[in-house]
């Protein structure tokens, strides 16, 4: 678009005085990209729904009439002994080995990926909120601990040391949750300080300074602010990521542990059933994907609303030009304020 | 020579990172209670005199500072000690037979990574916004989002078993060495690779993406294309150099997690290398084996992280080594 064409539909929107322009926060703007970005509007609503789901994991269980670790050896099994196929008895997922519902354990089981995915995000973003923007607004002796500290945490195999945390503090919940909090906050943290290091020679931190402002109000009023929108997005990032090393860590046997579901320990139950039994495999494997990848897509889509710069591959920069010349006002203020993507080199 | 005063720096230092590692595995384990470890080897009708002979014979009767003084010991004389488990063979041995299994799927593991990787990353790249380039962006999504496990337990159920039940034997599970030939090892091998690579390969396939296109949007590139050389060239000999330092330097902070992979993989496929030895001996409380296997660990973290160190100075000339 070139700058005639902007300078145009400027004076053609000042000329249409419907109502009076207001200036709108960059979370505004951001808020209005993301609805339109179908992906993430897709992912949100899946993640609604299996959230909903979870949340009422009790209520279907009830209304089924299984409990989550209940036992059905005469509905439940086949007359071979093997699991019942989904849609016999009333079993809609089918049913394990010990005849159990597979679909009250399958939701069972999200609602501790969810738990565990959101509560170790919170504490791993704190933390490593913290611990960037101290190591990289102190700088000298302190970064360079803290610096060591999370390239080390960063590439060390840690899937040998949670194992080994989890046998020695026994595996729970509890261990699950500080285990992945702990090799979780230095991915954030190394962002954030590198963030710091750059934002700390800006010069309105320097007004700030010379203004008297002491370094805590700088870091948490000036800093912090300008970091939440890389912080968002690793943060929408991270929880998949947890769900994964959760499920990991039950599947080796060292997370939750049965008789209490979790899709990591319902797979690794599936594992020798697979042949006789695919549902026992197929559904929590689908529901470890389906929430996996809504999660990344949503992080997908904040980091593009966030950060319109970066190319975006599934937002049609044709429609936004159409809507343009076609939509209300408010969608053209929209696509005027949203600054346009790069151009991709074979434009350029 | 600045190469070896880094090579001589960085060795000295990653056996500093070995020593505190070991270290911390050790106390790790005595926090722990080695009761439990000593009845559950003694059985479960033991009497106390018998826990502690066992005891006794494991060496775990002595102060803990004495143990780790013995431990350090052996272990600088290159003695692992002996497995608790196992008829109480000697770790070296354990170590003997599992190193080749895990050698072959890390090395082929790494192989299929970077190659689909980076070569996904550059024709994505080279054709943005079209068919090959949505396609392999979702397909980069769905590796992200697929937990090593859950893939590997897929391609054993939809591509090992309908393969074998229709008479193609060249896929399997389990180890089969080169000694047994060329055939038996790759085809053992085939779905550990594909598992560990579509789970790493996704996330360098949008890192060497976004950084090419990045790239060529450089004044350099314009340069060289208006001096007339072929795409081909421009891309890969101008570009590609440059785009690929940021891949190299995410191969440093990945190799942890690659390790991770490796051991789920090795569980999954029943492989029997480093990786499922390791969860077994962290399970039973197999110290000497554990230390083992985490010094091993560290040492190829550390050796893989000097390697790409020079690999970065190698890619940028920027880069000095020191």
């Amino acid at each position: 678009m070139s700058l005639s064409e902007l300078e145009f539909q400027a004076q053609t929107l000042e000329a249409a005085p419907t109502e009076a322009i207001q200036g709108r926060s960059q979370w505004r703007l951001t808020w209005a990209r993301l609805r339109r970005d179908k992906m993430a509007v897709a992912s949100m609503i899946v993640i609604g729904i299996i959230a909903i789901l979870a949340l009422l994991a009790p209520v279907f269980a009830s209304l089924l009439g299984h409990g989550s670790a209940q036992v059905f050896p005469n509905s439940g099994l086949s007359s071979s002994g093997g699991p019942v196929s989904p849609g016999t008895h009333g079993f809609y997922f089918g049913t394990d080995e010990l005849g159990r519902d597979l679909l009250v354990r399958v939701l069972y089981g999200a609602r501790i990926s969810l738990f565990v995915g959101i509560t170790t995000t919170a504490i791993a973003t704190v933390g490593g909120v913290a611990v960037g923007l101290i190591s990289g607004f102190f700088g000298g002796w302190v970064d360079a601990v803290l610096a060591r500290f999370i390239d080390t945490v960063l590439a060390f195999p840690f899937l040998v040391l949670a194992l080994s945390l989890a046998v020695v503090f026994g595996p729970s919940l509890t261990i699950v949750i500080s285990v992945i909090s702990f090799f979780s906050w230095a991915a954030i943290a190394r962002i954030v300080r590198g963030q710091t290091l750059s934002l700390k020679e800006k010069e309105y931190i320097e007004a700030a300074r010379s203004l008297g402002a002491s370094p805590w109000r700088i870091m948490f009023v000036h800093i912090l602010p300008n970091l939440m929108a890389p912080v968002l997005v690793l943060a929408t990032l991270s929880i998949p990521a947890a769900i994964v090393f959760e499920s990991t860590l039950s599947y080796l046997g060292l997370g939750i542990q049965a008789p209490t579901a979790s899709w990591g320990n319902i797979l690794a139950g599936a594992q020798s059933y697979y042949q006789i039994a695919w549902w026992y495999l197929v559904f929590p494997a689908a529901a470890l994907l389906i929430t996996t990848l809504a999660f990344n897509l949503l992080g997908d889509g904040v980091r593009d609303a966030l950060d319109p710069r970066t190319e975006r591959i599934f937002a049609a920069r044709r429609n936004r030009r159409r809507r343009i010349w076609a939509g209300s006002p408010a969608a053209q203020l929209d696509a005027l304020v949203a600054p346009v993507p790069t151009d991709g080199p074979e434009e350029a | 020579m600045a190469m070896t005063r880094f090579l001589i720096r960085r060795i000295l230092s990653g056996i500093v990172v070995l020593w505190i590692v070991s270290t911390a595995a050790f106390f790790l384990f005595f926090a722990r209670n080695p009761d439990i470890v000593a009845r559950s080897l003694a059985g479960r009708a033991a009497t106390g005199a018998i826990i502690n002979e066992v005891k006794r014979n494991l060496g775990l009767t002595q102060p803990i500072l004495v143990q780790y003084w013995q431990f350090l010991d052996r272990t600088v004389h290159g003695n692992f000690g002996l497995s608790y488990y196992n008829g109480q063979i000697p770790v070296s041995s354990i170590l003997a037979r599992d190193i080749p299994r895990t050698l072959s799927v890390v090395v082929g593991g790494v192989v299929f990574w970077l190659i689909v990787g980076i070569a996904v990353g550059v024709l994505s790249a080279t054709r943005a916004r079209t068919v090959f380039d949505r396609v392999s962006t979702l397909g980069v999504l769905a590796g992200i989002s697929l937990p090593t496990f859950v893939l590997g337990e897929l391609l054993l159920a939809y591509v090992y078993v309908p393969l074998n039940t229709h008479g193609i034997g060249w896929v399997n599970t389990g180890y089969a060495g080169l000694s047994q030939g060329l055939g038996a090892w790759s085809g053992a091998m085939i779905l550990p690779w594909i598992t560990l690579a579509t789970v790493q390969a996704a996330v360098y396939t949008r890192l060497s993406r976004g950084s090419l296109l990045d790239t060529l949007g450089e004044d350099y590139i314009r340069t060289a294309r208006a001096k007339g050389l072929t795409e081909r060239r421009v891309v890969y000999r101008h570009a590609m150099r440059a785009a690929l330092t940021p891949v190299v330097s995410q191969l440093g902070v990945d190799i942890g997690a690659f390790l991770g992979g490796v051991l789920v993989v090795e569980t999954v496929f029943g492989i029997g290398g480093l990786g499922e030895d390791a969860v077994t001996a962290v399970t039973n409380g197999d110290l000497p084996t554990i230390i083992a296997f985490v010094l091993i660990a560290s040492a190829f973290v550390v050796a893989a992280n000097i390697l790409v160190d020079m690999l970065y100075a190698v890619l940028d000339p920027r880069v000095r080594i020191t």
